[in-house]
């Protein structure tokens, strides 16, 4: 692996297995009287956070605590960040104080990449969400679901996602998730279709590793999992689409489309939804709906990152496996 | 086969059998034994192999138990990785499975099982790892190999063969379960800058 | 009078000769030309052009002194072989007046590295929606001849109009910023496969094409001459290519970084490649260098635009737009046009000296190197490579997207009316 994870094209299948199988045996601590793990004791991590997202932001803090990282918590709101600091300069502060790892979630696309890149830290950089780029760790918990439930808990381990079939459905255009997840998922051999109007597609999303699709209903029969993603509504004000209700009717998952697909079949999406508009609450409310499911294994998935790019004097080395010896 | 005559690999060439296969099987027998002994029945005992070869042997010591005491005895494994004091000299081990039988360990004899006791610092994080799972009435240990050298106040209550090893030696544990055929193997430590022990 | 005797020098590139400066004018060219009195410049096979000229400089002053003024924007300029710069509107306060166009035109004057020509403003404070007092600028001390809103478009069809007509009345010209705003609200970047994959904000072609569609059309229609800054996109060559064949008066410029470097570079998310308008792809490149080489494009412009060091030391999206670009424009014309074999000397001549300097209205600039004309003239050690080195800039910002890239060519010596600016690389 890589010291920093700034971007889920950045690992390679075997790191990306590496992390789902250290993900599972974490997820395992979690039914353990003490859920904690005495691993990244004496190490320093910092949640810079310069965009709202409590989600993200608690999931890494119970990540980190569960590891027995020292937690350190800022948020731009109300500190000098408003006041017009830079971010070389906040992370500099924060570097002067020993921190080891900088958790960054940032509202320009490739913040985190300048952050681990220019030169202005040492610290090990994780990428928790940066503009429309990319968002890691949340394809990492995606693909982690996808594995539990389409190949199996144990029968995972080591596995990756080969074959399965899987669509992203929404705003692709504006969605991180969508960028980290076709990486991803195409990096563990799954066969990944979006499905947007095409006001919702990146010019250029031809050359992404995936297919394209503008019909839902036709996609919705070939899929193992179907992934909604968040419209927010004020992209109607930007002529993206007429209104909620065509959208909702064109793209929306509900009862009678999620019927139509396999039986085992499971819909995903990343949170927070907006019920009514992309999905409808029958539908989230299904055993079917993966939603909380993904908030629980985003602690474990964090929990296997931080690990393997901090537990060690490096990051894990994936290529081979240390020999055991004692 | 023919295959398994040849040295596995990892094995050195001049690495020779200390035991094998049968003399396994008889120190784990013994071993059994002691354990029912020691625990009055082995009413509340509970096995642990400590990834990846202390899982085997302590699956074929409650196979063991299980004929002498016609009971059927909790195994389990414990995967020390995340409690070990040296996780900042190397790059991260990928992690091996922790399985805690279904009654827990609150208030049973634990036996914690591993192939090799050396330095001791695998027991110490093994004793750190139970404390965050259960309390036990007692730990207690057992090894295929003692070799000597321990850092830690630690021994074992059950040791299938003390071997008087120098630091320059290696000792090799092979089991059917994962190198294909039962050996304790006494090597020369190759000249490696860095190796850890 | 000081005179000054170039010994063989290529004059636009052809055979060896002796260039005599006698005080502010070339007194001959020739060969085995006497030195008697002279101060002689071996130039052993150094190509002579005449200073350049550049249309489109960003000297920040007044208003923006942190990042250059037209002190050190003038010194850069002597540096790249500039004799004469265009210094664009968008200063604090905009040059939207007689007054302000008028105190950068002195500040030029005091210089004494490079004339100074200001661009006056089309719109009150470039916000397109007023006309600024074109007349009262071309009438003042500095006789403003180009206008634009750079940095920003004249959007408003109406607006533009009315700037292309009413500056028939004194021979003026309309500079372009082709921006379509709507189609660029949030745009970072050039829209296509790289901005799809690093999630910035797409700043489509069509965003420059229509609005240069829209104002060859303007142009014609009310019988004006149109000039397009900066184009940087294979559409909008086709579309001047277009315009020019059907007689339309528009010329147009291209800037260096436009002819060498594609947005591929943005992977890096390394501010220094964020500019305005973004850099294209290697398809748009080309074409630029083929429009360039076939007359299409007519000149090169720099668009120098200093900014201080915190504006580009930071995430990509809080980072300002702009490259510096006088004192590396020669050097990347090398490297894209001579010698890959698309433009010669003289051509280099044409398109950063003669041609901008016609569409300027420069007196005294672009002429030919020859007995009795302005000696207005530029040095170039054609043999020389080197890698880019920011720290030895004449300019006070250091955005510069070539540090570190090997380059040919260096100019040596600048003469402004006589008077060597510029000696052995050198700012006197």
């Amino acid at each position: 692996m890589q010291r920093h994870l700034i971007s889920a094209a950045d690992l390679t299948r075997d790191d990306a297995v590496l992390i789902l199988d250290t993900a599972e045996e974490m997820a395992r601590v979690a039914d353990r009287p003490i859920k904690k793990l005495p691993t990244l004791r004496g190490r320093t991590v910092v949640n810079l956070f310069f965009e709202d997202s409590t989600r993200t932001r608690i999931s890494f803090e119970a990540a980190e605590k569960r590891l027995s990282a020292d937690v350190i918590n800022f948020t731009a709101k109300g500190s000098s960040v408003s006041k017009g600091e830079s971010l070389k300069d906040t992370a500099q502060t924060l570097e002067a104080m020993g921190v080891d790892a900088v958790v960054i979630r940032h509202g320009a696309s490739g913040a985190p990449y300048r952050l681990a890149t220019s030169g202005w830290i040492d610290a090990h950089v994780i990428n928790a969400g940066d503009g429309t780029h990319q968002h890691p760790t949340q394809a990492l918990l995606d693909a982690f679901t996808m594995r539990r439930r389409l190949v199996g808990r144990d029968a995972g381990l080591g596995k990756d996602l080969d074959g399965r079939r899987i669509t992203l459905v929404g705003d692709i255009l504006h969605s991180r998730v969508a960028r980290s997840n076709v990486d991803l998922l195409h990096t563990l051999g799954a066969e990944v279709t979006l499905v947007a109007p095409p006001t919702l597609l990146p010019v250029g999303v031809e050359s992404w590793p995936c297919e394209v699709s503008y019909d839902l209903d036709s996609t919705l029969t070939k899929s193992d999992a179907v992934m909604l993603l968040r419209v927010q509504r004020e992209r109607m004000n930007a002529a993206f689409f007429p209104t909620e209700r065509e959208y909702s009717r064109r793209y929306g998952l509900d009862g009678d489309r999620m019927s139509k697909m396999p039986d085992h079949a499971i819909v995903m999406h990343p949170g927070p939804m907006v019920r009514g508009m992309e999905i409808t609450a029958e539908v989230a409310d299904s055993d079917r709906c993966t939603v909380v499911e993904q908030v629980t294994n985003g602690v474990s998935v964090r929990m296997a990152v931080l690990y393997l790019l901090l537990g060690g004097n490096e990051p894990a080395v994936t290529h081979a496996r240390p020999t055991e010896e004692k | 086969m023919d295959k398994q005559l040849d040295a596995p690999p990892g094995a050195r060439s001049d690495a020779r059998p200390v035991l094998e296969g049968p003399d396994i099987a008889r120190v784990l027998t013994r071993i059994a034994h002691e354990i029912v002994e020691r625990a009055k029945g082995a009413d509340d005992v509970v096995l642990l192999g400590i990834p990846t070869r202390g899982v085997f042997l302590a699956r074929r010591l409650a196979d063991k138990l299980e004929q002498i005491t016609e009971r059927k005895i909790p195994v389990g494994s414990l995967d020390i990785t995340m409690y070990r004091d040296d996780l900042r000299m190397h790059p991260p081990r990928a992690l091996a499975r922790t399985d805690i039988p279904g009654d827990g360990i609150d208030g049973r004899l634990v036996v914690l099982v591993d192939d090799v006791l050396f330095s001791g610092r695998t027991i110490r994080a093994a004793l750190d790892a139970l404390n965050d799972i259960g309390r036990p009435r007692a730990v207690q240990l057992a090894v295929l190999v003692d070799r000597g050298h321990r850092e830690l106040p630690i021994r074992a209550d059950y040791v299938g063969k003390n071997l008087p090893t120098s630091l320059r030696e290696t000792v090799k544990v092979q089991l059917a379960e994962e190198d294909g055929r039962d050996t304790v193997l006494l090597g020369a430590k190759p000249a490696a800058p860095g190796a850890h022990p | 009078m000081s005179k000054t005797l170039i010994r063989g020098a290529k004059v636009l590139g052809g055979e060896p000769q002796d260039v005599l400066i006698d005080g502010a004018t070339i007194a001959q060219v020739g060969t085995g030309l006497s030195a008697e009195g002279a101060e002689v410049i071996e130039a052993d096979g150094k190509v002579l052009l005449p200073g350049l000229v550049d249309l489109h400089t960003h000297l920040r002053e007044p208003g923006r002194e942190d990042s250059e003024t037209v002190l050190t924007g003038t010194r850069a300029a002597a540096s790249g072989g500039y004799t004469n710069v265009f210094a664009m509107a968008n200063t604090f306060p905009v040059a939207d007046t007689a007054g302000v166009v008028e105190q950068v035109w002195r500040l030029g004057q005091e210089s004494g590295y490079c004339d100074v020509q200001p661009v006056g403003a089309v719109t009150v404070g470039l916000e397109g929606a007023k006309l600024a007092e074109l007349g009262a600028m071309h009438e003042s001390a500095a006789g403003v001849t180009v206008f634009s809103d750079d940095g920003k478009c004249v959007h408003d069809a109406v607006i533009m109009r009315r700037a292309l007509e009413y500056v028939k009345a004194f021979g003026g010209v309309v500079a372009q910023h082709a921006q379509e705003p709507r189609l660029t609200e949030g745009a970072q970047m050039n829209e296509g496969v790289v901005s799809a994959e690093l999630g910035l904000g797409g700043w489509p072609a069509v965003a420059e094409e229509s609005i240069i569609a829209r104002d060859v059309l303007l142009a014609e229609h009310v019988g004006s001459r149109v000039h397009i800054c900066h184009l940087s996109t294979a559409g909008s060559v086709e579309i001047v290519r277009w315009a020019k064949s059907r007689g339309i008066d528009v010329t147009a410029e291209v800037t260096p970084h436009h002819l060498l470097l594609t947005d591929e570079l943005v992977r890096s998310y390394n501010p220094v490649y964020k500019v305005n308008p973004p850099l294209r792809t290697e398809r748009d490149v080309l074409a630029l260098r083929e429009a360039l080489a076939d007359g299409t494009i007519d000149i090169v412009a720099t668009d120098h635009a200093p900014h201080p060091h915190e504006d580009k030391d930071c995430e990509w999206a809080a980072a300002a737009m702009g490259m510096v670009g006088l004192e590396t424009a020669l050097s990347v014309v090398q490297e894209t046009m001579v010698d890959t074999g698309l433009l010669d000397w003289a051509g280099v001549a044409d398109r950063m000296s003669v041609k901008p300097a016609k569409i300027g209205q420069a007196t005294g600039h672009g002429r030919p190197v020859s007995a009795g004309e302005p000696a207005n003239l530029t040095l170039v050690d054609t043999a020389y490579r080197g890698q880019v080195d920011p720290a030895g800039f004449a300019s006070r910002s250091r955005n510069t997207p070539y540090e570190g890239r090997e380059l040919p060519g260096r100019v040596t010596h600048t003469w402004l009316r006589g008077k060597a600016t510029l000696v052995d690389g050198k700012l006197t």
